[in-house]
C-alpha cells in the first residue's frame, strides 16, 4: 500500500468522526499551547534578564577587593582584612594589553543639592573611562576629564533624570552642586539609560573616585572594572589582570568577575527554569497523548469489522498496523500545529496586553512542539494500532 | 470427478479443531476435496456443520492443523503470513451475508479498497474502478455511501469490490442471505454470470433453492464432506 494512500485513508477515517476526532487533538492542542506558552515566557523572561545585563557590554571584567569564591562582593562599608583596592591599581590595570578602558569604582548614596533643589541620588566615584563601563554617552558637556594621579578637580557628570529633577529646563553646565558636604561643577549630562533590575540607571551622579573616597570616607574602592577589546579571550585577560594584581598585592587577595562567566552561569541557570516550566506544560502534553491512546483504542474496537475486511481483501497485517499508526499521527499532527498556533496566538496576545511581561516564542521550540506531538501520536498509537493488526481476521469479520 | 483437469483447489485430509472452553470442536475432519478451474460449488449443511471453516480455510483466512492445501499446484499450508496476504490479493475474492462494506467510503472507494491495498498508482486505479463502476451498473451510485445504496446495490458493490483483481476463486458465503427474494436473485444471476466467464464459483448456503442451481453440490456434516454430487440439471459433461 502507498504511503499517500494510507495517509488518505486514515485521514478519512479521522473526517468521518470530526466531532470527537476535534476533541481528540484538542488534547494534544491544549498541551502543545501549554508548552509554547510557558516556554515562551520562559524564554522571554530569559532573554529579558540577559539583556539586563549585557546592557553594558559583554567584555566586562570586574575585580572586587576580598577573596569571596562564591561570588558577589563584601557588602561595602563592612571592613575587611583584604587589602584594599587602590586608584593607583586601576590606572596600573589601563596599561595591560588588550584592555580598552578601567575605570575605579566607589559608589554611595547622597544628597545632591542645585539649582535650590534637594534631591537624594546614587553616587558613583569614577574616572574618565567611566562612559566606557556603563556604555553610556555624555548628552550635553562633557566627560570627565583624564588628570595625573593624586589630582583630581570637583567636577559632576549628572544623570539624565538628576538633572530634570534639580534643574528642568534649564542648562545645567557651569552650575554647582553640592553633594553631601563637598561643593562641584557641573561639566556634563548623561544620556538617559534606563533601568537595570529596577534600579534607575539615570538618577545619578558621576564624581571622580578620588572625591568619593573623600566623600564617603573610604580608603580603597569597591570595584574595578576593566573593557577589553571585543573579541580578545575574557580567560586571557582575566588572568593577566590576575597576574599584575597578585604582583602589586603579594598574594590573590580579590576576587575577578568576567562577565561572561557570570551571564553563562545566569543563562544555565534560566535554561533550567525555561525546562521546568516546560515541563509543567508537558503534563497537559501528556494527558493529550493518553487521550489519543483511549480514542484510537475505541476506535480499533468499533472498526474490527473493517480489518477482518482488509485482511480478506489482502492486506498485510503491517498494513493495518501503518493504518492506525499514521490514524494517530495525523491526529497529534494536526493537535500539535493547533497547539503552536494556540500557543503563539496567546503569547503575542500576552505581549500586547501586559507589554512589561517579556514573551518569546523561538522557532526552534515551534518546528521541536510539531515533531514532538508527531512522536506523541506515534507512541500513542502503537498500542491500539498492534492490537489492531494482531486480530484474527476471521473473528474480526464475525464481530459486531 | 473431474481427474483429468487440473486442479485449482485440492485439499488432502484437511482437519481443524478448535477449542471452546474445555471442549474440541472437530470443524474439520479429513476432508478431501479436487476443485477445478471455473466449477460452480454449493456447500450445504446445518448450522456448525464446518461450511464457514471451510470457506475461510480456502479463502486462506484460517490453517488447518493437519493437512495439505494446495492452490494452483503451490502448496499454501506453508506460507508466511505476508505471502498468505498477497495469494488472498491477486487470488480470491470474498462476497459476505452482510456486505462488510466500509461506510464512511463511497461506493467507488469500496471498489478501489482492493487496488489501493494492493499499492496500484492512482491513475490505473481509477480506470479500473470506472470500468467495474460501468459492468455492474453501478454508475449513478458510485459517489454513495453504503448507507443510501439498497441491498441490492449494496452487495452489486461488494462483487465488483471482490472481483476487480480477477481472483481465480470467488467465495460467496449467503450472499443472498441479507437480501429479498427478487434482490437476491439478481445478485445469484450476477454471480453465475461471472462463474460463466471462467471465474471458480463456491456458494455456502443454506438456501436449497440456491444450492440447487450449483452444478456440483458439497454436503456438509459434523466438519465432514457426507456428499459430493454432480447435479443432474447442470449441464456438465
Amino acid at each position: 500500500m502507498l504511503l499517500k494512500d494510507s495517509a488518505r485513508f486514515a485521514f478519512h477515517a479521522i473526517n468521518a468522526h470530526r466531532m470527537r476526532s476535534f476533541l481528540t487533538l484538542l488534547g494534544i492542542a491544549v498541551g502543545i499551547a501549554a508548552v509554547i506558552l510557558l516556554t515562551s515566557i520562559g524564554e522571554g523572561v530569559h532573554q529579558f534578564v540577559l539583556s539586563e545585563f549585557t546592557q553594558f557590554g559583554t567584555n566586562v571584567i570586574g575585580i572586587a577587593p576580598g577573596k569571596v569564591k562564591t561570588g558577589g562582593q563584601p557588602p561595602s562599608g563592612i571592613p575587611t582584612t583584604a587589602r584594599l583596592l587602590t586608584m593607583e591599581d586601576a590606572q596600573s590595570l589601563k596599561q595591560l594589553p588588550q584592555v580598552t578602558a578601567a575605570s575605579p569604582m566607589v559608589w554611595g548614596n547622597s544628597e545632591v543639592e542645585g539649582n535650590g533643589r534637594l534631591r537624594r541620588s546614587t553616587i558613583y566615584g569614577v574616572d574618565a573611562d567611566f562612559t566606557h563601563v556603563f556604555s553610556a554617552k555624555v548628552q550635553i558637556g562633557s566627560s570627565l576629564p583624564r588628570e595625573g594621579e593624586g589630582s583630581s578637580r570637583a567636577f559632576v557628570v549628572l544623570g539624565s533624570k538628576l538633572r530634570n529633577e534639580l534643574f528642568g529646563n534649564k542648562n545645567p553646565l557651569g552650575a554647582r552642586v553640592r553633594i553631601g558636604g563637598l561643593h562641584f561643577r557641573v561639566i556634563g549630562v548623561m544620556a538617559p539609560k534606563g533601568q537595570f533590575l529596577g534600579i534607575d540607571l539615570d538618577d545619578t551622579a558621576y564624581i571622580p573616585a578620588q572625591r568619593a573616597m573623600e566623600l564617603y570616607n573610604r580608603e580603597g574602592l569597591t570595584k574595578i572594572h576593566v573593557i577589553y577589546a571585543e573579541g580578545a579571550s575574557s580567560t586571557t585577560v582575566a588572568e593577566a589582570v590576575r597576574k599584575r594584581l597578585t604582583l602589586r598585592h603579594g598574594h590573590e587577595d580579590f576576587t575577578i568577575t568576567t562577565q561572561e562567566d557570570m551571564l553563562n552561569t545566569l543563562s544555565n541557570i534560566l535554561d533550567v527554569l525555561t525546562m521546568a516550566v516546560g515541563a509543567l506544560g508537558g503534563i497537559s502534553l501528556l494527558v493529550g497523548g493518553v487521550g489519543i491512546v483511549t480514542i484510537m483504542t475505541i476506535s480499533v474496537a468499533e472498526r474490527t469489522n473493517e480489518v477482518g475486511l482488509l485482511m480478506a481483501l489482502g492486506a498485510r497485517r503491517s498494513t493495518v498496523l501503518g493504518l492506525f499508526l499514521s490514524e494517530s499521527v495525523i491526529l497529534a499532527a494536526v493537535g500539535g500545529a493547533f497547539g503552536l498556533l494556540l500557543g503563539a496566538g496567546l503569547a503575542q496576545t500576552l505581549r500586547f496586553a501586559l507589554p512589561k511581561l517579556p514573551v518569546h516564542t523561538p522557532w526552534s521550540f515551534a518546528v521541536g512542539a510539531i515533531l514532538m506531538s508527531a512522536v506523541i501520536g506515534l507512541l500513542a498509537g502503537v498500542m491500539p494500532a498492534r492490537s489492531a493488526a494482531r486480530l484474527d481476521p476471521i473473528e474480526a469479520l464475525r464481530a459486531e | 470427478m473431474a481427474d483429468a483437469s487440473p486442479s485449482l483447489i485440492s485439499l488432502l485430509g484437511i482437519e481443524r479443531t478448535f477449542l471452546l472452553g474445555d471442549s474440541k470442536v472437530h470443524a474439520l475432519r479429513d476432508v478431501n476435496l479436487q476443485i477445478t478451474p471455473g466449477e460452480y460449488i454449493a456447500v450445504m449443511g446445518p448450522s456448525g456443520s464446518g461450511k464457514s471453516t471451510l470457506l475461510n480455510m480456502i479463502g486462506l483466512l484460517d490453517r488447518p492443523d493437519a493437512g495439505t492445501y494446495l492452490l494452483e499446484n503451490r502448496d499454501v499450508t506453508t506460507l508466511e503470513p505476508d505471502e498468505l496476504a498477497k495469494v488472498r490479493s491477486e487470488r480470491i475474492g470474498f462476497i459476505f451475508q452482510s456486505f462488510h462494506l466500509v461506510p464512511r467510503l463511497t461506493a467507488a472507494a469500496n471498489i478501489e479498497l482492493p487496488l489501493i491495498l494492493s499499492g496500484m498508482p492512482a491513475g490505473e486505479r481509477s480506470k479500473r474502478v470506472a470500468q467495474a463502476l460501468k459492468e455492474y451498473g453501478l454508475n449513478e451510485r458510485a459517489n454513495h455511501r453504503p448507507n443510501e445504496l439498497s441491498g441490492g446495490q449494496r452487495q452489486r458493490v461488494a462483487i465488483a469490490r471482490a472481483t476487480i483483481l480477477r481472483p481465480a476463486v470467488l467465495l460467496a458465503d449467503e450472499p443472498t442471505g441479507n437480501l429479498d427474494r427478487a434482490t437476491g436473485e439478481e445478485v445469484v444471476r450476477l454471480l453465475e454470470a461471472l462463474n460463466a466467464q471462467g471465474m471458480t464459483l463456491i456458494v455456502v448456503t443454506h438456501d436449497q433453492a440456491l444450492g440447487a442451481r450449483a452444478k456440483r453440490q458439497i454436503r456438509m456434516e459434523d466438519g465432514a464432506v457426507v456428499s459430493d454430487v454432480m447435479n443432474s440439471t447442470g449441464t456438465h459433461p
